[in-house]
């Protein structure tokens, strides 16, 4: 390593005789050459003094009928080569004939899991997943309040199809192929935009997995309005490629839907109840989307209605540009080269946000710039001026207005309606930034109720309204909730663990970018921004919920003092007749006297 | 005593109890009336009960005794008192019940009545004993003792032997029980639980109260009451509240002193001998009936130790904590010098020495030296 970089800087000339790994060696072959050739890099240099010392040593028989048989192999026969076994030489021309572009999709078809469909049962839940997230995007984008039915139809023990159809905005014809059978075409990748999808990926892969292993095509149905007609598409992807190859294409003259999108994949797969379904991801997916109506057919089993709880949209998310405080070095290279503005000033101030003029001419005073000059024209080492010049600057915290939480009384509504609880508590924290992105936590809390008290607390992960099934473990989320001590809140907590005690925890996180520990979108990275604010907002709902515990807890004691005091006041009463030869009525209007009293006495 | 003169003495008795049977009705109705009036004003009841500790309790040498002192605990019925207070009041309902029915219940009886209250019966003997003790508390503000609420102790009391006799008259028949203490050969009379009623006839010049079976057994069966013309009384340990009631009513009625003998350590002098002589420290609202304030002490006595070279023991570390404890906290001896100093020289030899260690010059050394020797100077006995 260490004699790696400085290298670079040397001449193309130099580094293209230490780039290559032949001419050295035939020079080492000879010893006294070696040593002649004083400029040779070091490790080279190494290598023949190594040599040299093994030369020295008599060969024994086994290794001299070694080295000969090597010759007979190797083109190049070199006797000063210390390994025996060294493999048959190809030469570069070789090589590059076996060298070509991988596509993606060969990519993601032989690293499927890192898309989330390592299993049979993760990728049917995968799949439902990413169907049901774009018609939700769709639904948002084009203000409409979602209605999407999920239905999977058992076709064999391990073969489901898959269908998603939603009444959004539907896909206009000529998009309709790339969308589902292109991996990593898409429209939020390149926008910094609270959205579910974030890559363009997932669908596609989803399609593509169906077709990996059932060899079927990804059917599409698509309506954009009344007065238009419906498509249906029948599709493969061309692996190869990255492209759709579309198998059927038509026009239908009526369909189902004034506006609207459906699709149906085919797939292998294991459907499963309990933790990590996709019965489960439904019901999330319904607690976190409180304005969608879902109906989900599950394989087994009648059709489940999930009522919307809300009929507020979410708030339009936009896009934001990327903020100064976030940005790479090798991004900041890329963005000025391809800046539309003619100087570097005006690329700063357009190109970012919250960079005003003022905070324009400071970091270019700090970088020893000129705001004239061409962005594009700038050298390697002038881009990290202004790179190192940005953190000195003082910079507004980007806009959060880009972010849609789903708000307290939206979550607690959702709670309310799935889960059948006697307290229930949501707080949106203010918006906060990690690494230039801003981001919003909000946590929701269920307890008490038919949710079962000895049991861990469940707790549901959700990063842009979308429900994280798998990793647990490895999620902030997970990891807040672990850290927070919620005994201080009356419940119980084992160290390192989940808090016991009927209760659900909702915890949403909103970003432009949620930072997602692989592409499968499971769990969140670990930022120390985001682990603070889910802290803070936990700790905010455990207080809350701390004092309904303890309320409980007080009311529960008052009415077993009630209980106590109705138990042993008969028995002053009968102490009293005894002594004082009472009445019955007399000792009763004592009994009901003294029990009247010491209940007002307490606040019950 | 002659006949008629004992029917008028049982008569003269029964009246006596009858009043005070009366008086603790009175006292008994008269709280619960309280209590009741209370509640129907809406006033939340409560019960007063001296405050029973050390830090409560003064030595007074004119009244001879561990005195309770004023500090006073209020039971108000709230929420979380419900149950003792009712328990309370049950307990004294059954007090009630039985000077009516002129019976009596031990600790363990009440216990098991307790059974038929429902709700408010107790769990544990402990629980019924506390609210007992409570009770018994209240009533001796008012000069009642326990016996009077008809609670008597499980507790036998010690054995006497000598030159007494007790009339034990039998409230029902009138008949009046002659006991002579002289004639019970090689036994003894046992006290009775309750001694209220007993009155004496003696000619005995003192009463000498010993802590050990053993030594009374000795002194007994030489009969030694006859040679030095007194009263013998086993009180086997510390003395029971029957024991110090019997001895206190004795030396009272028969104006005769009471000298203790026991072992000269300082469970004997602090647990003993002060016991008997001021009453206990944490039961102290009842020792103005049991203590025996012109109680003696004889022996064995630190100087005896020295004098009689006795064979000793080392004094364990709960001895010299205990030994500490009453130079420090005890009211009694520290209102006495001359305890103070005993119990300091003893604590310096770092010893203890028993009654029976006199055996070692001779088994009958002790009556027939030791205590002659010790009685004719009763002046220099420890306070």
């Amino acid at each position: 390593m260490g004699g790696h970089k400085p290298k670079r800087k040397e001449s193309p000339k130099s580094r293209s005789g230490d780039g290559s790994s032949r001419p050295p060696r035939s020079e080492a072959r000879s010893n006294r050459a070696a040593k002649k050739k004083a400029p040779a890099a070091k490790r080279s240099l190494r290598v023949v003094k190594g040599e040299s010392k093994q030369i020295e040593l008599p060969l024994t028989a086994k290794e001299r009928r070694k080295r000969s048989s090597l010759k007979l192999v190797s083109p190049q026969p070199s006797s000063t080569e210390s390994v025996p076994k060294s493999p048959p030489r190809v030469s570069a021309e070789t090589l590059a004939t076996r060298q070509r572009e991988i596509s993606v999709s060969e990519f993601f078809t032989r690293n499927r899991h890192l898309l989330g469909f390592d299993n049979p049962q993760k990728s049917l839940l995968t799949t439902v997943k990413e169907a049901v997230d774009n018609s939700l995007d769709a639904c948002e984008e084009a203000g409409i309040l979602p209605e999407i039915a999920v239905s999977i139809h058992t076709l064999a023990e391990d073969r489901f199809r898959v269908a998603v159809q939603d009444n959004g905005p539907g896909i206009v014809r000529a998009q309709v192929p790339k969308i589902f059978a292109k991996l990593l075409y898409g429209s939020k990748f390149h926008t910094l935009k609270q959205s579910r999808g974030q890559q363009g990926i997932g669908i596609s892969a989803a399609a593509m997995y169906g077709q990996l292993t059932t060899g079927k095509p990804v059917c599409i149905w698509s309506r954009t309005g009344k007065s238009k007609p419906a498509h249906h598409y029948e599709m493969h992807i061309d692996t190869r490629r990255n492209a759709p190859e579309v198998v059927k294409d038509e026009t239908l003259s009526s369909w189902t839907l004034d506006h609207g999108t459906r699709v149906e994949i085919e797939l292998a797969g294991i459907y499963k109840r309990g933790r990590r379904s996709v019965d489960d991801y439904i019901e999330q997916t319904a607690i976190a989307n409180p304005h969608a109506t879902i109906r989900y057919t599950p394989p087994t089993g009648e059709e489940v209605i999930y009522e919307r709880a809300t009929r507020q949209h979410p708030r339009e998310t936009i896009a934001i540009k990327p903020h100064p405080h976030g940005v790479e070095l090798g991004a900041l290279i890329k963005m000025l080269k391809e800046t539309d503005s003619r100087s570097l000033k005006s690329a700063l101030q357009t190109d970012f946000s919250r960079i005003s003029s003022k905070v324009a001419d400071e970091i270019l005073k700090k970088a020893g710039l000129k705001g004239e000059s061409r962005p594009s024209r700038l050298s390697r080492e002038e881009v990290e001026r202004i790179y190192r010049a940005i953190p000195a600057v003082k910079i507004m915290a980007p806009p959060t207005n880009c972010l849609a939480p789903i708000g307290e009384e939206t979550i607690v509504s959702a709670l309310k309606k799935r889960i059948e609880a006697d307290f229930y508590e949501a707080i949106t924290r203010s918006p906060s930034v990690y690494r230039g992105i801003p981001f919003q936590v909000e946590v929701g809390a269920a307890y008490g109720g038919s949710m079962p008290a000895e049991e861990l607390a469940d707790v549901l992960r959700v990063a842009n309204r979308v429900p994280l099934q798998y990793q647990a473990s490895a999620c902030a989320i997970t990891k807040s909730v672990i850290g927070t001590d919620w005994r201080n809140y009356g419940l119980q907590q084992s160290r390192g663990a989940l808090p016991t005690g009927p209760l659900l925890l909702f915890v949403h996180i909103a970003s432009v970018w949620v930072p997602f520990t692989s592409e499968s979108k499971e769990a969140i990275a670990h930022y120390p921004e985001i682990l603070r604010e889910l802290r803070l907002g936990l700790q905010e709902v455990g207080r809350k919920l701390g004092a309904h515990i303890r309320r409980r807890r007080r009311q529960a004691a008052e009415t077993k003092k009630l209980a106590y005091i109705q138990k042993y006041i008969p028995q002053i009463g009968i102490a009293l007749q005894d002594i004082l030869a009472l009445t019955d009525r007399e000792r009763d209007k004592t009994v009901s006297v003294l029990t009247d009293t010491l209940e007002r006495s307490r606040k019950i | 005593m002659k006949a008629t003169q004992a029917k008028r003495y049982a008569a003269e008795v029964k009246r006596k109890n009858r009043q005070q049977d009366q008086n603790t009705l009175k006292l008994i109705s008269g709280t619960a009336e309280e209590t009741n009036q209370k509640i129907l004003k809406r006033i939340k009841p409560d019960l007063k009960f001296p405050v029973r500790s050390l830090s409560n309790v003064s030595y007074s040498k004119r009244s001879g005794y561990l005195e309770i002192g004023k500090q006073k605990k209020v039971r108000t019925l709230t929420v979380t008192t419900v149950k003792t207070f009712a328990q309370t009041l049950r307990m004294m309902s059954l007090s009630k019940d039985l000077i009516e029915s002129n019976d009596f219940a031990t600790k363990r009886d009440a216990y098991y009545q307790s059974k038929n209250w429902g709700d408010a019966g107790f769990q544990e003997q402990t629980e019924s004993d506390t609210v007992m003790d409570d009770i018994e508390a209240m009533f001796s503000m008012y000069q009642v003792s326990r016996e009077q609420l008809r609670f008597i102790p499980d507790e036998h009391g010690g054995a006497v032997a000598g030159q007494l006799i007790v009339y034990d008259p039998d409230i029902e028949t009138g008949e009046v029980e002659r006991i002579d203490c002289t004639r019970f050969g090689s036994g003894a009379y046992s006290i009775p639980s309750s001694v209220e009623h007993l009155s004496f006839e003696t000619k005995a010049k003192f009463v000498l109260a010993i802590e050990t079976g053993g030594m009374f057994q000795r002194l007994q069966s030489h009969k030694f009451w006859q040679k030095a013309n007194c009263i013998l009384v086993s009180m086997g340990g510390v003395p029971t509240r029957a024991t110090r009631r019997f001895i206190r009513k004795l030396s009272e009625e028969a104006k005769i002193p009471v000298y203790a003998f026991v072992d000269c350590d300082p469970y004997g002098i602090s647990n003993i001998y002060r016991t008997l002589k001021v009453g206990s420290g944490n039961a102290a609202h009842i020792n103005q009936f049991f203590c025996v304030p012109n109680a003696r002490y004889l022996g064995v006595t630190p100087q005896d130790i020295r004098d009689y070279k006795l064979p000793t023991h080392p004094l364990k570390e709960v001895d010299i904590k205990r030994a500490k404890d009453a130079l420090k906290n005890d009211p009694f001896f520290q209102s006495q010098p001359a305890w103070t100093q005993a119990i300091t020289h003893l604590v310096k030899m770092g010893v203890r020495a028993e009654q029976q260690a006199l055996a070692k010059w001779g088994l009958n050394y002790v009556l027939e030296e030791y205590l002659p020797r010790k009685l004719k100077q009763t002046d220099r006995f420890l306070p």
